[in-house]
């Protein structure tokens, strides 16, 4: 049990401590939170200093475009860009996250030749067309049609809850291949263009009051076979890829952006007086045990994918994160929406104000234990793929 | 960074598990209950195994480990259910005459707190008392006045038969208990008050651990065998949702106990803790849900875990204690 850096690591963190600290300041301010393409052009911008700065796709394979660094390197870049304040994924999300360590993983050498580049540059934003109005939890149970014609495959159906839809170039989109086929087995997973003739977005609006996520209608969509990931009707395997790295790794970053809250919070509280009620003093004091606590068990799930990966090269289960993205998804999910609860009582009739950053934040946190897979459903991977449970409905 | 156990520290966890399996399996278990005094025999198979000189220095003719292995070692403890004064013997192997080789028995009572407890208290050779307040954390940030008594502690040593003390039923039957009616200052003991605590207080939840472990196994081991309704009860959701939150707790302890030991932080020993206390606690309690009437009886081991749990978690800080640590830590 190891938890120091090697040189090597701390070498790479005063040279990215550098780095941040000439950057930042240089940073222009966020734009609105309602401001989509004002977010896509921040958010893509900060991708591209990133890429010329040799940060993007950090933990990427070298052959996917990345920088082939280690897992500790890439936690490190996570705490040193958090302390800074830097910007976070924001509409990068999906791409640098799951879709983009899906295609490296899956992908052949021409797919990620072609989508890979721009991902890591901030050139192309990706959504998730994975969910349906009938198909949430039950995901197997989508309907969305593509039948081949020629080297195309038309596409017809409906999405719902997609993320970024408004301003993404591509959508990681799950369809049904053959409808004859059992539900897991007849699901092919293609890429495929938002600008697509038959392609319609319909944002919906979320309760924190934004569209963040939208409606997306599928009217005789070409796509062509060519943008397949995976043999056609094996995209339930590559779902799960694709699943075990959102729920596995996609929300790690965050936990060092919770203890900078916490540590606000109790400042906050001091100052306003609210740090008399022992009451809430322990809770943040719960809160700080919670989230160093959710630090170390990223720490422990990444070095044993790292060596999970020495064992059995990049490919192959190695380098996709198992069922234990399930345990830290369910306890974070919860952790934050404690923090952002005792945000309120921090704040008290301040929490009424739905424009204070902490007030945003506590209504996105809401959703957290429903997108990626509600916690329900994470409660039953961990009972039946970790713990060995029957299945039962 | 490479936050797993190394090949070696695997062998130490797997050997003292199999070497608790095969010395303190459950008929043995369940006649510590009967009988709960320390077994004098098996507290020389241990220390012949090493297992109270884990940290003493080779020279010194120990085996020369590290906090991290003694948390590995104690975690299969607690798994066993072990009883006696484990913590207290590992630490202060090397500073009193026997302990090392399990020869002799000594105590830890903390006199940070009222009323002073004492576990086996017919069972030890010797008792070494705490005194001051110091916490795990080492109390810079616990908000008493400066001055109070006892402040930097002291530890001192006393012979059993010399300290009065009431024994009471113990809710735990495998750790009797007595109230120490007080502190006679005897021999004073040359160690570092404050470290000792802290280091009590992560083997203790080292224990906590293994506790939470074991009763998450149990709980799935039991939702798997038993029909309803003509199916295990494991496939209902509500039994799943009680045994998915065991594991997500026994894995957050784990992941806080081990760092802890590896860092040696105050602020992450007592984190460790509250979060260990945690998970034994209520694994225990969802255990006991999950094995139903059976859970309820006194032939079922799920008690067992939830009384030392609770034993435990009254040791070395209290939830609030630690809360209260941590959330001045916030602003420090
Ligand atoms: C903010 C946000 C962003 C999202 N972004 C995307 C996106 O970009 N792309 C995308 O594809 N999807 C996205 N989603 C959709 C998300 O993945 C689904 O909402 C989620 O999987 C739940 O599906 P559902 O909404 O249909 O709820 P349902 O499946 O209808 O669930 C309703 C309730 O029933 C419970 N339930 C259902 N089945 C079971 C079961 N077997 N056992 C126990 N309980 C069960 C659920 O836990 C929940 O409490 C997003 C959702 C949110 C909230």
């Amino acid at each position: 049990m190891d938890l120091s850096c090697t040189p090597e690591e701390e070498d790479f963190r005063a040279r990215l401590r550098r780095w941040l600290g000439e950057v930042l300041p240089k940073l222009p301010a966020p734009p609105a939170a309602t401001d989509w393409p004002g977010r896509r052009a921040y958010d893509t911008a900060w991708q591209r200093m990133l890429y010329d700065a040799g940060y993007a796709g950090l933990h990427w394979p070298r052959d996917a475009g990345g920088q082939g660094a280690t897992p500790a390197q890439h936690l490190i870049f996570l705490e040193e860009t958090e302390r800074a304040g830097a910007p976070y994924v924001g509409a990068n999300f999906v791409g640098l996250l799951h879709a983009g360590p899906t295609l490296a993983a899956e992908g052949t050498a021409e797919q990620r030749a072609r989508w890979l580049p721009p991902i890591l540059r901030g050139e192309e934003i990706w959504c998730q067309g994975f969910s349906e109005p009938d198909a949430g939890s039950d995901l197997a149970a989508l309907r969305t049609r593509a039948v081949r014609d020629g080297d195309d495959y038309v596409i017809s159906g409906a999405k719902i809850w997609t993320s970024h839809a408004e301003v993404a170039d591509w959508c990681e989109l799950l369809v049904r291949t053959d409808p004859a086929a059992p539900r897991h087995r007849g699901i092919s997973w293609l890429a495929m263009p938002m600008d697509a003739p038959g392609v319609t977005v319909r944002p919906l609006r979320t309760l924190a009051g934004s569209t963040e996520f939208a409606e997306v209608f599928l009217d005789e969509v070409r796509v062509p076979v060519t943008h397949r990931v995976g043999a056609e009707n094996d995209g339930w395997r590559v779902t799960m890829v694709t699943l075990s790295f959102e729920r596995g790794t996609a929300f790690v970053g965050e936990v060092v952006a919770c203890r900078r809250v916490l540590g606000e919070l109790a400042r906050a509280a001091r100052a306003n007086g609210r740090w008399d009620d022992a009451v809430l003093r322990r809770r943040l004091g719960r809160l700080s045990a919670e989230f160093t606590a959710l630090w170390r068990l990223t720490q422990w799930n990444v070095s044993e994918a790292m060596r999970g990966a020495a064992r059995g090269g990049q490919r192959g289960s190695g380098g996709v994160p198992g069922a234990g993205g399930s345990v830290f998804k369910l306890r974070y999910s919860h952790a934050r929406q404690e923090l952002y609860d005792a945000a309120a009582e921090v704040l008290g009739a301040g929490a009424l104000d739905a424009d204070h950053a902490w007030v945003a934040d506590r209504l996105s946190s809401l959703s957290y234990t429903i997108a990626a897979g509600t916690s329900q459903i994470q409660q039953n991977i961990v009972a039946e793929r970790i713990l060995g449970l029957p299945k039962g409905r | 960074m490479d936050f797993q156990l190394t090949d070696e520290q695997r062998a130490l966890k797997d050997g003292t598990r199999e070497l608790l399996a095969g010395r303190f399996g459950r008929d043995r278990l369940r006649a510590a209950v009967e009988e709960p005094a320390p077994d004098r025999a098996l507290w020389r198979e241990l220390g012949a195994a090493g297992f109270f000189a884990l940290r003493l220095p080779e020279r010194d003719g120990g085996v020369g480990l590290g906090l991290p292995e003694a948390v590995l070692v104690l975690e299969e403890a607690g798994r066993a259910l072990l009883p006696g004064p484990l913590v207290a013997c590992l630490l202060l192997a090397g500073l009193v005459d026997g302990v090392a080789t399990g020869e002799r028995i000594a105590g830890l009572c903390d006199g940070a707190r009222e009323p002073l407890l004492w576990e086996h208290p017919a069972g030890c050779d010797e008792l070494i008392l705490l005194e001051g307040d110091d916490g795990p954390a080492g109390g810079e940030a616990d908000g008493r006045a400066e001055g109070a008594p006892g402040r930097t502690g002291g530890a001192y040593r006393s012979a059993p038969d010399r300290v009065p003390c009431a024994p009471f039923a113990s809710v735990d039957p495998l750790t009797p208990l007595a109230r120490v009616l007080d502190l006679p200052r005897t021999e004073p003991v040359a160690v570092d008050v404050p470290r000792l605590r802290r280091e009590a207080a992560l083997l203790t939840a080292a224990q906590q651990l293994g506790s939470a472990v074991r009763t998450v196994e149990m709980a799935a081991g039991h939702a798997r065998e038993r029909e309803q309704f003509g199916v295990p009860i494991g496939s209902f959701q509500a039994v799943k949702q009680l045994c998915a939150q065991m594991l997500v707790r026994a894995e957050i302890a784990r992941s806080a106990v081990y760092a802890a030991s590896v860092t040696e932080s105050a602020l992450d020993i007592t984190g460790a803790k509250l979060l260990a206390d945690e998970a034994a606690v209520r694994n225990a309690r969802d255990c006991l849900q999950v094995h139903g009437g059976m859970g309820f009886t006194w032939e079922a081991d799920v008690h067992l875990h939830l009384k030392r749990a609770w034993w435990h978690a009254e040791r070395w800080g209290t939830a609030g204690g630690a809360e209260e640590l941590l959330a001045a830590g916030l602003i420090a």
